[in-house]
């Protein structure tokens, strides 16, 4: 078990590498860009394969979490303090060292939050809220979870639309890169941003990032938190009488797949430089879903490939104005014919390709 | 062990289990019986936390416990079978009993994610465990099939090593015998009597009358949520009350 894990994780790996020396090779780096950027949401998607395939919680609110993440990082480090210089809080947060001096395009002076104090605070809150969501929620089931977490989605959008300060219609743009490692001995520094230079430099920040919480995740799944989670997914009942205190375990799970969403929605504004209101739409929370959905639900691996791969072929345009509706479909034609997600109709061979060899051995 | 003083179930205008006291002794097996609908399966919920009495108290290891959530019962060592199966779906007979570890271990979320060597030797312990209780029920063979695609019985005998796999000191099962052939019968006896010497109190609830008889200390019967006898297999046969509920009455003679 633990074998085939390393080994597929050590696949992902070279797959990764070898997919950038090819776009090299051929000369199609601005690939990466795209691909980059499916990292980040299927960060979202394997998140919320955790609760909806394993633990069985549907939530369609997770881009709301994803929005959550972005634009309070994206509104700490772009929102001038000087105006405010003199308040004991702003005072107080220099102090601490998490504010920082710049200068706008203008040459205008800047005092804004750090992007990783940003980014604590940002998921910090994206927790806290799923957290004081999640205590009433998720006792609801089924359609009725899935309705609350709809109301919580829709919320956090007006909340995006409709307040200045996260920019109304236009969303926050001029966001600063995100230096996660400063630069040390000779080695240059590793920043999140959009920079042409830095494309290649993202690109495994951004699959790194991916493949570590991949891994944390495959972990989790074969703990005992693990199978309690899926335990409450065959019976809740059953569960309880085994001594799982199923309300604390959903709950964890929740907030969990709520800090990965967080987490990809902080990391993808840094790197695009802003987002807007639509990354917190509902058809977002929707898309999510149903990348769960094409993945297999209770599979990490399907959920990975599809939400990258099907995000991947989104952003390059492959579906043209019909995106939206693409994903829909998506959602309905695997519900009606491959219910284990599209990987299983062709993994069921692979398995007991698998299972022959483990035999051999 | 357990205790149960005077214990109520209204559900709504129905009075499901009415003024029922009665003690389960450590180290004994004690049988609920009595006809459908007699409130069985209502006291065993209500002795395991999935609901809570009307009124009444009981007391488990010393302790109150009417009201209290299942998993914190279970926490104190309590463990129980359901009338129709719950297996987990999508999880093996090894894990599904695995999860039966659960109140006896303790490894963590970010343990669980990060894999600590600390939480090795508990993983390697759990599995040991869940294996040798397979092996005990005999049904090792399927450790790694899933459990819910099991033969009936198998599935039975799954749960009943997820609720070993738990070390209860009380153990409730809720008809261990319904769909079972006289011959699968004779075996969950003979297991169930083993599970007694393992030092387990065992309370079950049954239709199956022989199963009943042949290995209980003690037995209570309930009618319509009324305890109306309780007494020691051999004077529940000759009880005529349990007889009349039991056969019905002669009309004529009546």
């Amino acid at each position: 078990m633990r074998y085939t894990k390393s080994r597929a994780i050590l696949c992902l790996v070279a797959l990764v590498i070898v997919t950038q020396l090819l776009t090299r090779i051929t000369g199609t780096s601005y690939y990466l860009t795209q691909l980059t950027m499916s990292a980040y949401y299927a960060l979202v998607v394997i998140g919320l394969t955790v609760l909806m395939g394993y633990a069985g919680q549907i939530s369609i609110g997770h881009a709301g979490f994803f929005a959550i993440g972005g634009y309070l990082s994206a509104a700490l480090t772009t929102h001038n303090l000087i105006p405010l210089a003199g308040s004991p809080l702003v005072q107080f947060l220099g102090r601490l060292g998490v504010l920082v001096r710049g200068q706008d395009i203008y040459g205008e002076q800047l005092l804004t939050v750090t992007p990783w104090a940003a980014c604590l605070a940002a998921i910090l809150v994206a927790a806290l809220i799923a957290f004081l969501l999640g205590i009433p929620v998720l006792k609801l089931k089924g359609h009725y979870l899935a309705m609350a977490t709809l109301g919580f989605g829709t919320i956090i959008y007006r909340i995006a639309l409709a307040s200045d300060y996260f920019g109304e219609a236009d969303g926050i743009s001029e966001v600063p890169g995100f230096t996660l490692l400063p630069g040390v001995a000779g080695l240059p520094p590793l920043v999140v941003n959009g920079d042409f230079d830095s494309r290649v430099q993202n690109y495994y920040i951004a699959w790194g990032v991916l493949i570590i919480g991949m891994v944390l995740l495959l972990n989790l799944i074969d703990s005992r938190v693990g199978r309690a989670l899926r335990s409450i997914h065959g019976s809740e009942e059953a569960a309880e009488a085994a001594g799982v205190d199923t309300a604390r375990c959903k709950l964890q799970v929740f907030v969990l797949s709520a800090v990965y969403a967080a987490l990809a929605g902080v990391l993808l504004t840094h790197y695009n430089g802003g987002l807007g209101p639509s990354e917190a739409s509902v058809m977002k929370s929707v898309r999510y879903v149903a990348l769960v959905a094409v993945g297999g639900m209770a599979n990490l691996w399907g959920a990975l490939v599809m939400g990258a791969g099907l995000t991947f072929l989104s952003l390059r345009g492959v579906f043209g104005s019909f995106d939206d509706a693409v994903f829909g479909a998506i959602l309905i034609l695997v519900m009606l014919f491959a219910p284990d997600g599209i990987l299983s109709l062709r993994l069921n061979g692979l398995r007991t390709c698998l299972k022959r060899e483990s035999t051999d051995r | 062990m357990l205790e149960l003083e005077r214990i109520h179930k209204y559900f709504g205008g129905l009075h499901a289990v009415n003024d029922v006291s009665f003690r389960v002794e450590t180290g004994s097996i004690k049988a609920v019986i009595g006809p459908n609908g007699a409130g069985k399966t209502t006291l065993f919920n209500l002795i395991a936390g999935n609901l809570a009495p009307s009124s009444g108290v009981i007391r488990f290891v010393g302790r109150e416990i009417q009201g209290m959530k299942p998993h914190r019962i279970a926490a104190l060592g309590m463990a129980r079978t359901f009338q129709n199966i719950k297996l987990f779906h999508g999880m093996t007979a090894l894990e599904s009993v695995m999860v039966g570890r659960h109140v006896r271990s303790r490894a963590g979320f970010l343990a669980g994610m990060l894999h600590l060597p600390s939480t090795w030797r508990e993983e390697r312990q759990i599995r040991d465990r869940a294996m040798e209780l397979l092996e005990l029920l005999e049904i090792a063979e399927f450790a790694h099939v899933e459990a819910t695609s099991l033969a009936f019985g198998q599935q039975r005998c799954v749960e009943m090593a997820r609720a070993l796999a738990m070390e209860p000191r009380l153990l409730l099962l809720d008809e261990p015998a319904a769909g079972l052939n006289i011959y699968e019968t004779a075996e969950v006896a003979r297991l169930i009597t083993r599970i007694r010497d393992m030092g387990i109190t065992v309370l079950l609830v049954e239709h199956d009358m022989s199963l009943v008889m042949d290995i209980s200390d003690e037995i209570v019967v309930l009618s319509f949520g009324e305890k109306i006898a309780e007494d020691v297999p051999r004077a529940i046969q000759q009880n005529p009350e349990v007889i009349r509920i039991y056969l019905g009455e002669d009309e004529e003679a009546a």
